[in-house]
C-alpha cells in the first residue's frame, strides 16, 4: 500500500511541507552544508587546529553532521581538547567500524551469507576517509552550545591500539570495553579492558566482518521476498493461469 | 561474669579472653570480617530485568558496585548487517520495548536523510504524536513503579492501568501494542483510523488526572520523600561525562533536550513546550521531572492533534529501497534519553554498519560511580529512579 495515491492531497500539503524543517536555531539544512561550510563547523575545526596543530587529517559531513578524522597519536589529547576547547561535555558513544568487505566465500552458491544485502566486494571508505581496515569513531556533544562532532581515528590492522578516553570521559569505560570485545581494538590506558556483553574467554570479535553470522551459514534466510518481481507484474503473470481474484490477493499481500 | 568461679589463675586469663572474643562476635564489634559480596540479579525483583549487580558490602554500605550486563545481548548491530532496511525496523522495535515506536523514528529518519526523502507533513505529525504517546506510556508506568520500590503498592496498579489506555491508542493506530513497526522509510504504513483523534483527547484528560493522582499519592508522601530526597545524587557535569541523558540528566539541572536543542526533527519545531529541569539531581528529582514531562507530553499531543495537517502519510519511494552511499547520524530525545543511529551505507539494500547508541546503556554505566557509599535499600530506589530497560542496555 505505500505507493497508493492518497485521497486527500490538496491545498494544505505545500504550506505544511516546509513545517518540519524550519531554520530555527543555528542548525543548518543539509543543502547549505554541502554548498558552503557551516560556520559552526569551521569554528570547531579552528579550535582543534589551535589546540592540536596538525591533528586533523580530513573532515567532512555526514548528512550535515561534522565528521573529523584525526591522527592516531592525537586521539588521547583530543579528548581533553574536546571537553575543554570544544566545550563538548557530553560523550555520546565510542565504537568502531570494520571497513573490510563482507566475505562471500565461494560465491552465492556456497551456502554462505547468501541472504545478506549485496555489499561492494572491494574495500571503500566513508566520510573523511580511512587509512585501513579498522577505524575507531566517537561522538561528543555540547549540552550548553548544542553542537557536536564525530571523531574518527585509524588504527593499525595488525596491532589495533588507540589511546583510551576514560580519564576525560569516564563514560567511555563501557563503550571501549564493548569496542574491544566486538572489534579487538585495544585502548591504551583503559583500567579494566574485559568482556562486557560476552562471557569471559569468548574467542573472536563478533562485529568484525570476517566473523560469520552462524545462523546464516547453517541455514539460508528465507526472507528474500524483496527481490521478487513487482506485485503488478506478478499479478499479471498469475492472472493468465490462475483465477484473477487469487492473483490480486497475492499482489495486495506482497505490497504490505 | 564476676560471679563465676574460676579454678586457677592461668585458666581464668585464657577463659576471659575467649569469652570477650565471643561477646565481640555477638555484638559485631571490632570483628575482622572482610567485605561481603552480594549478587543482585540477574533474576531479582528490584533489577527490572536481567541486570546483575555485584555489590561489595561493608555492613549495609556499598563500597563497590559492578553491573554485569549482556544476559539479553542479541547482537543487533551484527544482525543489521544481514538485513535490508525495511527488515531492520522490526529488530529495533525490540531495543527499548516500552517505547518501541520512538526507537523506529531515528533509524527511519537517518535512512530518509541518506535517500533525500522527506516524509509528508501529516506523517511527521503522526510520528510525533505516537512518539509522545510512547513517552507517556513509558513514564506513567515509571510513576507507578517507582512507588512500588519504596513500598507503595497502589500506584503501581494505577501506572499499569493508565499505560493500558495509552497502549490501546497505540494499538488502535498501528495494530501493535508493544512493537508497532509502523514507520516506513518515507512515511507511515497507514493513516490514523476513524475516531482515533477524539479518543486520544479523552485519554489525554485521563492521563492528566492520573498525573495529579500520582502527585497526591507519591510526591506528597512522607516515606517516599525520605527515601528519595538526597539519595543517588548525580551532579550535572558527572552525568554528561558518563553520557547520561534524557530526564535523568535534566533532573541534574542540565537544560538539554534534543527535541528543542538538537537538529530539528519531526514536528517539534512547531510546538510550544517547556523543558523541565530540577537542580537536585537525586532520585526525587528524577521522579519529579518525569511527572512534569508526562504532563508536558500531554500538552504536546493536544497541540499536535489541533494542528494535524491533511495530506498523504507516505512519500513516493522506490519499491526496493536502496540507500545511497554515505553516512548519517540521527539522534532523538527518546523517553529514556538520547537514542541515535550512526548508519554507514554503501549503496546496498541493507546498511554496511549501524552503530546503535541507546540511552540506558550510558545511563546505567554511571552505576559504579553512583552506588559507591549508598545503603543497600537505596540501591533499589536508585535503580528504579534511573529507569532503564534491559533491551536498551544490551541491544
Amino acid at each position: 500500500m505505500p505507493e497508493a495515491a492518497p485521497p486527500t492531497a490538496e491545498a494544505p500539503a505545500p504550506e505544511t511541507a516546509e513545517a518540519p524543517a524550519p531554520e530555527t536555531a543555528e542548525a543548518p539544512a543539509p543543502e547549505t552544508a554541502e554548498a558552503r561550510p557551516d560556520p559552526v563547523h569551521l569554528d570547531l575545526l579552528d579550535r582543534i587546529e589551535r589546540a592540536l596543530p596538525g591533528a586533523v587529517i580530513e573532515h567532512g559531513t555526514a548528512c550535515g553532521e561534522l565528521v573529523i578524522r584525526v591522527t592516531n597519536p592525537s586521539w588521547g589529547p583530543l579528548a581533553g581538547v574536546a571537553r575543554s576547547d570544544l566545550e563538548c561535555d557530553y560523550l555520546s558513544f565510542v565504537s568502531a567500524i570494520d571497513w573490510a568487505p563482507t566475505p562471500r566465500d565461494g560465491g552465492d552458491d556456497a551456502g554462505g551469507d547468501t541472504s545478506a544485502p549485496v555489499q561492494p566486494t572491494e574495500m571503500t571508505f566513508g566520510v573523511a576517509g580511512s587509512a585501513g581496515r579498522f577505524q575507531v569513531f566517537a561522538r561528543v556533544q555540547s549540552t550548553a552550545r548544542g553542537w557536536g562532532a564525530t571523531f574518527k581515528v585509524d588504527v593499525d590492522e595488525t596491532n589495533p591500539l588507540v589511546a583510551s578516553w576514560v580519564g576525560v570521559y569516564p563514560g567511555a569505560d563501557w563503550h571501549e570495553r564493548e569496542t574491544w570485545e566486538m572489534f579487538g581494538v585495544r585502548f591504551d590506558g583503559h583500567p579494566n579492558l574485559r568482556q562486557l556483553y560476552l562471557p569471559a574467554g569468548f574467542e573472536g570479535h563478533p562485529l568484525r566482518k570476517d566473523f560469520p553470522l552462524l545462523a546464516r551459514v547453517v541455514k539460508p534466510w528465507p526472507g528474500l521476498v524483496d527481490v521478487e518481481a513487482m506485485p503488478e507484474e506478478a499479478a499479471a503473470v498469475t492472472a493468465g493461469g490462475d483465477g484473477a481474484g487469487d492473483g490480486a490477493g497475492d499482489g495486495a499481500g506482497g505490497g504490505e | 561474669m564476676s560471679t563465676t568461679e574460676m579454678p586457677s589463675a592461668p585458666d581464668f586469663e585464657l577463659e576471659r579472653s575467649a569469652m570477650r572474643h565471643l561477646a565481640d562476635a555477638q555484638m559485631n564489634v571490632e570483628l575482622d570480617t572482610g567485605d561481603m559480596i552480594l549478587n543482585l540479579g540477574p533474576q531479582h525483583p528490584a533489577t527490572h530485568g536481567t541486570l546483575r549487580l555485584v555489590v561489595r558490602l561493608d555492613g549495609e554500605r556499598v563500597i563497590a558496585a559492578d553491573p554485569v550486563i549482556g544476559y539479553m545481548h542479541r547482537g543487533y548491530e551484527k544482525l543489521t548487517e544481514f538485513r535490508t532496511y525495511p527488515q531492520i525496523t522490526t529488530l529495533i522495535n525490540r531495543i527499548d520495548w516500552l517505547s518501541s515506536f520512538a526507537n523506529e523514528v531515528p533509524f527511519v529518519h537517518a535512512a530518509e536523510q541518506l535517500m533525500g526523502i522527506e516524509a509528508p507533513a501529516r506523517a511527521q505529525y503522526i510520528r510525533t504524536i505516537l512518539t509522545e504517546l510512547s513517552r507517556i506510556a513509558t513514564f506513567v508506568l515509571f510513576l507507578g513503579e517507582m512507588g512500588l520500590q519504596v513500598g507503595a503498592l497502589t500506584p503501581a496498579f494505577y501506572g499499569f492501568r493508565d499505560r493500558e489506555h495509552v497502549l490501546n491508542l497505540i494499538e488502535g493506530a498501528t495494530g501493535g501494542r508493544f512493537h508497532p513497526n509502523f514507520n516506513r522509510i518515507g512515511g507511515l504504513k497507514d493513516d490514523l483510523p476513524w475516531g482515533w483523534v477524539s479518543e486520544t483527547r479523552q485519554v489525554m484528560q485521563l492521563v492528566l488526572d492520573s498525573c495529579d493522582q500520582f502527585e497526591d499519592l507519591v510526591v506528597g508522601n512522607e516515606i517516599f520523600l525520605s527515601r528519595t530526597r538526597g539519595i543517588g545524587i548525580i551532579p550535572g557535569d558527572i552525568g554528561t561525562a558518563y553520557g547520561v541523558s534524557g530526564s535523568n540528566l535534566r533532573a541534574s539541572g542540565v537544560d538539554w533536550d534534543l527535541r528543542r536543542d538538537g537538529v530539528p526533527y519531526l514536528a517539534y519545531p512547531d510546538l510550544d513546550f517547556k523543558v523541565w529541569t530540577h537542580a537536585a539531581g537525586d532520585s526525587f528529582a528524577r521522579y519529579w521531572v518525569r511527572l512534569q514531562e508526562t504532563r508536558e507530553s500531554v500538552r504536546m499531543v493536544l497541540q499536535l492533534l489541533d494542528g494535524l495537517p491533511a495530506g498523504p502519510v507516505m512519500a513516493k519511494v522506490p519499491r526496493i529501497i536502496k540507500v545511497p552511499e554515505g553516512e548519517a547520524w540521527v539522534e532523538t530525545e527518546n523517553p529514556l534519553g538520547q537514542m541515535g543511529y550512526y548508519i554507514v551505507s554503501k549503496g546496498a539494500t541493507g546498511p554496511f554498519r549501524v552503530k546503535i547508541r541507546s540511552a540506558s546503556f550510558s545511563n546505567v554505566s554511571i552505576l559504579p560511580w553512583l552506588l559507591r557509599g549508598v545503603y543497600v535499600p537505596d540501591v533499589v530506589t536508585i535503580l528504579a529512579s534511573l529507569y532503564f530497560i534491559l533491551g536498551d542496555i544490551d541491544r
